[in-house]
């Protein structure tokens, strides 16, 4: 099993991902430069954090045009399990492939904790792993992370099951408490928390590990 | 082939908080700019495009505005399109 990483000019948590994946659960991985359009044998891909093309006009503006994106939507449209971390999750909505968009967070500070989170798995194959209600804590490092939607679309997605993960103790001002967003079909999930940097208890809890962990079924 | 110049402004939509403006707009409180009372921050974007008539320039240029240069969740825009000599307008 092979898990695909893309990495766009400015991303910066490419290893962060790889070391997760390969290091502490021991899967394989490929890099997956912007340009890109072969995506042969990945089982998965993951859309790392960062400041892809430097957030120019607008996070994850630019980066919707990258080559790569193209098959990662089809991979996606496919049924293929995508995964938007933080930039990935601006990425993501961007591209149309998750609703809504991230603003600037209400206090305007970059904000870099553990953050506490509430999970409601529903049909997300990446949240497996977790009980329904389950409380868990996972670091969010952004400036821009403010879920912006409709009201009429946000109850739609509670009602949906998407709002997968949500802040119990909101950092930023999103919308409904919204920290994570899964689509319909349940293979695409956003989310502003870093579940990479919470895969060992050296480095600050392993909450995030079970999600990466469902790739291993 | 006729050269247009466009300025394309682009807002955040009414409804989405603007927490950088709020805080500009304090900042103008306290320069001593009194009765301030709202301050929203938004993007001036200035294109130069060559097109065969102004009516294509328009079309390309809304197509560019609501595709790239703004992101219709959050953001309204409004077109300005005017034909030139080639060069940036001062």
């Amino acid at each position: 099993m092979t898990i695909g990483i893309v990495v766009f000019p400015g991303s910066n948590c490419d290893r962060d991902v790889r070391w997760a994946l390969e290091g502490c659960l021991g899967m394989a991985t490929r890099y997956l430069w912007h340009e890109e359009r072969d995506l042969q044998g990945l089982e998965a891909v993951v859309l790392p954090g960062g400041f892809s093309y430097g957030d120019y006009l607008r996070c994850g503006a630019i980066a919707r045009f990258a080559p790569v994106l193209e098959e990662v939507r089809r991979f996606a449209s496919e049924g293929g399990p995508v995964l938007g971390i933080c930039n990935g999750f601006q990425v993501l909505t961007e591209l149309g492939l998750l609703p809504g968009a991230l603003t600037r967070n209400i206090g305007l500070h970059f904000v870099c904790e553990p953050t506490p989170l509430e999970v409601r798995p529903g049909a997300c194959r990446w949240l497996t792993g977790y009980q329904s209600g389950e409380a868990i804590s996972l670091p969010i490092a952004h400036g821009e992370g403010r879920y912006q939607v409709q009201e009429d679309l946000l109850r739609q997605l509670e009602d949906n099951g998407q709002v997968v993960l949500r802040y119990t103790a909101n950092p930023n001002g999103s919308m409904g408490d919204v920290a994570g967003l899964c689509n319909p079909g349940g293979n695409v999930l956003g989310l502003m928390p870093h579940p990479e940097r919470a895969c060992e208890s050296l480095t600050g809890g392993e909450d995030g590990r079970r999600l990466l962990a469902s790739l291993l079924g | 082939m006729p050269h247009f110049h466009a300025s394309v402004q682009v807002s955040l939509r009414p409804s989405v908080l603007d927490p950088a403006g709020e805080a500009t707009r304090a900042a103008a409180g306290r320069l001593g700019v009194a009765g301030v009372t709202r301050l929203r921050i938004g993007k001036a974007i200035e294109v130069e495009i060559e097109a065969p008539d102004k009516a294509t320039a328009q079309q390309q240029l809304e197509f560019l505005s609501e595709r790239l240069l703004a992101n219709p969740v959050i953001e309204n825009w409004t077109l300005d399109l005017i034909e030139t000599a080639a060069g940036p307008v001062a």
